[in-house]
C-alpha cells in the first residue's frame, strides 16, 4: 500500500505518491499550471516525473477531444522513472479534457472541473450525448465542480483586465485550488508571476488575482485532498464500489437502523469534515430517517438523546469543537443509561485548529471528557469502507449495553475514498432490540433494575402503559432510580456503570496479531493510521525485519487479551497523529516499554516514516 | 391538541393518578407547589394518558416538576429541555411533550433551545417559571430580574436589563404565548388547557412567587384584592378593560403604542379589542409591553394564538411523501447504487 501525504511545513518535507493531470484546451494554458506546480513540487525536495501531452494537431478546434492539452506530473518521495500511469487528481477545464482522460482514472480518483465550461455548446463538442456531472458516469469518482471561468473573472474585476483576457487567467485559478490541496508554497508562484509578466501590468494583476482566489477558494470551500489509495493487494471475490468515509458511516448508521428495527434520528449541527453525514442522511427520508439540523451542537445531541428515550436509534454527527460542546450531554447520557451514537470525525485541533485537515487528538477526550466517572465506549474506523462496519459496531453496543458510544473516524478517512466490496444485507448483524413492556419488579418497574449478563438497564418507552417513570442526572439508586445521595448507594452505581463498560470486553473480538517469527517488535496502531502502517509493516518485513502488527478497532474497552499480547514484546511502537494519546492509555493499564511515533502536522503518515521507525528498532534484530 | 392522545379508557382519571409516589421537596410556600397541583388537575379534565404524557425539565427549583408527575419523564440538564423534548415530540407524534424549565434556565443558559424550539414550533407545552431569581443556587438575580435588583451576585444592584418573556417568546416567532400566575389555579388550568390544545410550540409564562429568595415579587400584581386593578385579562374579541368597574382599558395610539385610559374619558369605542389570532404579532407584542415589570397593570392570558406548520407534522409530512413516492428504503438497493463492478 502506499499514501500520499504531503507536508504544508517547511524543509524537505515530501510524499509518497501522487499523479495530478492537468487537462483543458490547447488555448487553456495547462503546459504551464503543470510547470508551475511542478516547479515549486521540486523546490519542496519532491522527486518527480512529468510527462506533457499536447494535442497532435497544431490548430485542433478549440473545445474538442483532439484539442485537449494536458500536462500530467508525478511526485513522490523515492525515486521514480516514469510519470505514472493514472492520475489521482484530474483537472479538467472543459468537457473535452475530461473526456480525454477520464478513461484513464482508477476508481476512487478525484476529478476537478471547470463547472463553467460544462455548457451545451462544449458538451456538444466534445462528443457527449449527456452531460456526464449529471448522469451518474462519474460515481466511482470522487468529484469537485468548481466554478472557475466566473470565479476568475470576480477576482480580476479590479484589475482593468476585460473579461476575454481575464478569463486565460483561469489556468492560475486551477494552479491555486492544486496548491492548496496539496499545500505547496504560494510564494514562489507569486514572484513567478510578478516577474514573468512585469510589463504587462494588467495581466500580471489578472494572474495573480486568480491563483490566490483560486488559493483561497480551496480554503473557504474546504477542500481536501484525497488522498486514500489502496494496496494493490488480492481482494476478495465481490461486488464492489467506490466509497468515501462519511457515506460508509451514512450507509452504516441506515443498516444499522434496518438492522435494529428502529428509526434513526439525526441531531446534528453543519461542520467541516462531518457535514457530510448529515447531508447524506437527509437524502434517505424513505428509509425513515428523520435528521434535524439543530440550533448548535448541544441541540443536535439533546434532541437524539431525546429520541433515544422515545425509542429511536439516536445519532449526533460532529467533529472535536463539536464534542467539546456536547460533553455535557454525553454526560447525561451516559447517566440516563440510554443508547446513543456520537460520531466524531476527528480534525486537526486544538480549537477551530486545522478543519481540512486529519489528526487523531480526539482519543482522550473521547475517553475522558466529561466530568465525573463517566465511562463511554470508543469504536474507531480504520478505512473509508470501514466506517460502515464501525457504525454497525457502535449501534451494536449502545443499543445492548444501553449506553452512548463514541465512533471515531478522521477528516482523511471521511473524505478519503477505496473499493468496498458491498456486503449482503443478510451478512450484517442482528442488532433487534426488545422494550420493555411488563413490569419488573413486584408489579413495579424499576428503571434500572440491570440485566445480571450485560448490565444494561431495561429500556421502556413512553406510550407503554403502566411503566411510567422519570429518569434524570441526579444520582439514581440502585434498581428503582429514584434520587437518592445516599453515599455507598452512588460509589455502588459508579463501579456498576464502570464494570457495565469494562464488561464490553467479553463481547468485542481478541486482537489478532499479524506476526512473524521471532519478532520483539509490535507495532500497535489505531484508526485511520490502519493503512499506512500496514505499509510500513510491510516495507520493513521486505527489508526482512521481523515486526509483528496489530491494530486496534476498540479503544474502550480494550480487547481482552491485550494485556496478554502486549507482554510478549520487548517494544511497542503506537504510530498515532497525535502527542501520543493511545501510548498514554496503553501506559496506563500495561507495563510495556512503549515507543511513540508522532505526528501533529495535519496530514497522514507516510509508508516510509512508519518504516524507518520500524528499521531503526528492529536494528540488531 | 383538541383530541385526547389516544388510547382512551373509559375510566376517568383523577389527579391523584398524576401524581407519582416521590415526597415534593420544595420549599414550603413555593408557588411551585400550586403550579403542579393546577397540572394535575388538569390532564384527567383532558382526557389524557399518563403513559402518552412526558414531562422534560432542565435544571432549576421548577425542574424538579417531572418527578411528581406520574408520566414519563426526564429531568435533563441546564438549558437542554427544548432541545430533548424536540427530540422526542418530532419522532413520536403520538406523545404529550411538556417542558418545565424556569427563567434562569429556559431564557439564560438555555436561550438559544427555547427560541428554536418556538421559532420551529415544535409540538411542545412550555411551562416556564419566572421568579425572577435563582432560587435553586440561592439566590442570584437572573435575566428576568429588575435593573438595581440587590442579590448575592449584585450587592451593588444588578446593571443587566432584564428580558420581557411574552416579547421574547413573541419575538422568536412563536405561535402560542400566554400570561398566568400561580396564585390563580383556574386561570392557570385555562391557560394550560389552551397551550396544550394548541398545536405547535405553546409558551406560557407564569408568574410564581420564590417565597423564600424573591418573596412577593408579583404580589402588586397577582394579590387577590390587587388582581381586579392590576391584572388585564385579556379575553379574544373583547375590548382590553379592566379595573373594579371595568372603570380602565387599553387604547393603540398612534405608530401601534398602548396605552391604558380612563374608559370614561375616551368612550367604549376606542378601547382596543384584542385579536389573538392576528397573523402579524405587532399588537400582542405591543400588549407585552404595556407591563415593563409586575408593579404596573399587567396582560394575562392568551396574547397570540396562532396556526402555522408544526416542525414535527412537517418533518414526517417528508417521510411519508418520499416512502408513498419511493417505497419504503431498500438498503440492498442503496449501498449497490452508483458505478460497481466484480472482482
Amino acid at each position: 500500500m502506499t499514501t500520499e501525504s504531503f507536508a504544508p511545513s517547511r524543509g524537505r518535507e515530501s510524499i509518497d505518491r501522487v499523479v495530478i493531470r492537468f487537462a483543458g484546451d490547447s488555448g487553456d494554458g495547462m503546459q504551464l499550471t503543470g510547470d508551475r506546480f511542478t516547479e515549486v513540487s521540486a523546490a519542496f525536495g519532491n522527486d518527480l516525473a512529468t510527462m506533457p501531452d499536447y494535442p497532435a494537431e497544431i490548430r485542433a478546434p478549440a473545445g474538442t477531444v483532439a484539442g485537449v492539452s494536458a500536462f500530467q506530473v508525478h511526485i513522490s518521495d523515492h525515486d521514480i522513472s516514469t510519470p505514472g500511469d493514472s492520475p489521482n487528481v484530474l483537472v479538467a477545464m472543459n468537457p473535452a479534457a475530461l473526456k480525454a482522460s477520464i478513461r484513464d482514472l482508477f476508481p476512487g480518483a478525484t476529478v476537478i472541473v471547470n463547472i463553467d465550461a460544462f455548457e451545451q455548446r462544449n458538451l456538444d463538442k466534445a462528443g457527449y450525448a449527456q452531460n456526464p456531472l449529471e448522469d451518474g458516469s462519474l460515481d466511482a469518482f470522487t468529484v469537485y465542480e468548481v466554478p472557475m471561468t466566473s470565479m476568475t473573472l470576480e477576482a480580476a474585476k479590479e484589475t482593468g483586465a476585460k473579461p476575454r483576457d481575464a478569463e486565460r487567467s483561469k489556468n492560475f485559478f486551477a494552479l491555486g485550488v492544486l496548491s492548496w490541496m496539496y499545500a505547496r508554497p504560494i510564494e514562489p508562484v507569486i514572484e513567478w508571476i510578478e516577474k514573468r509578466f512585469a510589463d504587462k501590468q494588467i495581466v500580471r494583476d489578472a494572474n495573480l488575482a486568480a491563483f490566490k482566489a483560486g488559493f483561497n477558494f480551496g480554503e473557504t470551500a474546504e477542500l481536501f485532498q484525497h488522498a486514500f489509495e489502496i494496496a494493490p493487494a488480492v481482494l476478495p471475490k465481490g461486488k464492489y464500489r467506490n466509497i468515501t468515509g462519511n457515506l460508509a458511516l451514512a450507509y452504516g448508521l441506515l443498516a444499522a437502523s434496518q438492522q435494529s428495527g428502529l428509526d434513526l434520528f439525526l441531531g446534528s449541527y453543519p461542520i467541516t469534515p462531518a457535514s457530510d453525514i448529515l447531508h447524506e442522511l437527509s437524502k434517505h427520508k424513505s428509509f425513515g430517517v428523520r435528521t434535524m439540523q439543530a440550533e448548535d451542537e448541544i441541540a443536535g445531541i439533546g434532541a437524539a438523546l431525546g429520541a433515544s428515550f422515545a425509542g429511536q436509534l439516536g445519532v449526533t454527527t460532529t467533529s472535536g469543537p463539536g464534542i467539546d460542546l456536547k460533553s455535557e450531554t454525553i454526560g447525561l447520557a451516559v447517566s440516563l443509561e440510554l443508547p446513543l451514537i456520537i460520531v466524531d470525525i476527528q480534525r486537526g485541533g486544538p480549537s477551530t485548529g486545522l478543519p481540512t485537515k486529519t489528526e487523531q487528538a480526539d482519543l482522550l477526550h473521547a475517553m475522558f471528557g466529561r466530568h465525573g466517572e463517566a465511562p463511554v465506549p470508543i469504536v474507531a474506523a480504520k478505512s473509508p469502507g470501514h466506517c460502515f462496519d464501525a457504525a454497525l459496531e457502535a449501534a451494536r453496543i449502545a443499543l445492548k449495553y444501553r449506553t452512548p458510544v463514541f465512533l471515531l473516524s478522521d477528516g482523511y478517512l471521511a473524505n478519503g475514498a477505496e473499493p468496498w466490496r458491498i456486503p449482503e444485507v443478510s451478512e450484517l448483524p442482528d442488532l433487534r432490540v426488545e422494550f420493555t413492556t411488563e413490569p419488573n419488579h413486584d408489579g413495579d418497574f424499576w428503571p434500572y433494575l440491570r440485566d445480571p449478563e450485560t448490565l444494561a438497564r431495561p429500556w421502556a418507552i413512553p406510550g407503554t402503559p403502566g411503566l411510567m417513570h422519570r429518569i434524570g442526572g441526579i444520582e439514581k439508586e440502585d434498581g428503582t432510580g429514584n434520587i437518592s445521595y445516599d453515599p455507598d448507594n452512588h460509589e455502588h452505581m459508579v463501579r456498576l456503570r464502570a464494570a457495565k463498560v469494562a464488561g464490553i470486553a467479553k463481547d468485542i473480538p481478541l486482537i489478532e496479531v499479524d506476526s512473524v517469527e521471532g519478532s520483539r517488535v509490535l507495532v500497535l496502531s489505531w484508526g485511520g493510521t490502519w493503512g499506512v502502517t500496514h505499509a510500513g509493516v510491510y516495507r520493513a518485513r521486505a527489508r526482512n525485519r521481523r515486526v509483528d502488527w496489530a491494530h486496534l478497532m476498540h479503544l474502550n474497552p480494550f480487547p481482552a487479551n491485550i494485556g496478554e499480547v502486549l507482554a510478549g514484546y520487548e517494544r511497542v511502537m503506537v504510530p498515532e497523529l497525535n502527542m501520543g494519546q493511545l501510548a498514554k492509555l496503553i501506559r496506563m493499564d500495561f507495563d510495556v516499554n512503549v515507543v511513540r511515533l508522532n505526528k501533529i502536522k495535519g496530514v497522514h503518515f507516510r509508508a516510509a516514516e512508519i518504516e524507518a521507525c520500524i528499521l531503526e528498532l528492529t536494528e540488531n534484530d | 391538541m383538541t383530541e385526547t392522545n389516544g388510547h382512551a379508557e373509559p375510566v376517568k382519571l383523577a389527579r391523584k393518578d398524576f401524581q407519582s409516589d416521590q415526597e415534593v421537596r420544595w420549599c414550603p410556600g413555593c408557588g411551585d407547589y400550586s403550579v403542579l397541583a393546577a397540572v394535575q388537575f388538569l390532564l384527567p379534565e383532558l382526557n389524557v394518558r399518563p403513559e402518552n404524557t412526558v414531562f422534560i425539565s432542565g435544571i432549576g427549583c421548577s425542574s424538579r416538576f417531572p418527578y411528581y408527575m406520574e408520566t414519563y419523564g426526564i429531568h435533563s440538564i441546564h438549558g437542554r429541555a427544548p432541545a430533548i423534548a424536540t427530540g422526542i415530540a418530532v419522532s413520536r407524534p403520538d406523545l404529550d411533550v411538556w417542558v418545565v424549565t424556569g427563567d434562569g434556565d429556559g431564557l439564560s443558559i438555555g436561550g438559544n433551545h427555547l427560541i428554536h424550539a418556538l421559532r420551529r414550533n415544535v409540538n411542545l407545552t412550555i411551562l416556564l417559571f419566572n421568579n425572577q431569581i435563582y432560587g435553586l443556587t440561592k439566590g442570584q438575580y437572573s435575566p428576568t430580574s429588575e435593573l438595581g435588583k440587590v442579590t448575592k451576585s449584585t450587592p451593588f444592584g444588578s446593571i443587566d436589563h432584564p428580558f420581557n418573556p411574552v416579547s421574547l417568546a413573541i419575538g422568536s416567532e412563536a405561535s402560542f404565548v400566554a400570561r398566568t400566575h400561580d396564585m390563580d389555579r383556574k386561570h392557570m388550568m385555562e391557560v394550560f388547557r389552551r397551550a396544550y390544545e394548541h398545536k405547535g410550540g405553546s409558551f406560557v409564562e407564569i408568574y410564581q412567587n420564590c417565597n423564600v429568595f424573591n418573596d412577593g415579587a408579583f404580589e402588586a400584581v397577582t394579590a387577590r384584592d390587587a388582581r381586579a386593578d392590576m391584572v388585564i385579562d385579556l379575553k379574544h374579541g373583547e375590548p382590553i378593560r379592566f379595573g373594579k368597574d371595568g372603570d380602565k382599558g387599553v387604547v393603540a395610539t398612534e405608530l401601534g403604542h398602548l396605552e391604558i385610559v380612563d374608559v370614561a374619558s375616551v368612550g367604549d369605542d376606542r378601547l382596543l379589542v384584542h385579536d389573538e389570532s392576528r397573523p402579524d404579532p405587532t399588537l400582542a407584542f405591543a400588549l407585552s409591553r404595556l407591563a415593563d415589570s409586575p408593579t404596573t397593570p399587567t396582560p394575562m392570558g392568551v396574547f397570540r394564538a396562532v396556526d402555522r406548520p408544526v416542525y414535527g407534522d412537517a418533518m414526517n409530512a417528508q417521510i411519508a411523501s418520499a416512502q408513498e413516492r419511493q417505497g419504503k428504503g431498500e438498503l440492498a438497493a442503496l449501498i449497490s447504487s452508483g458505478a460497481t463492478w466484480e472482482v
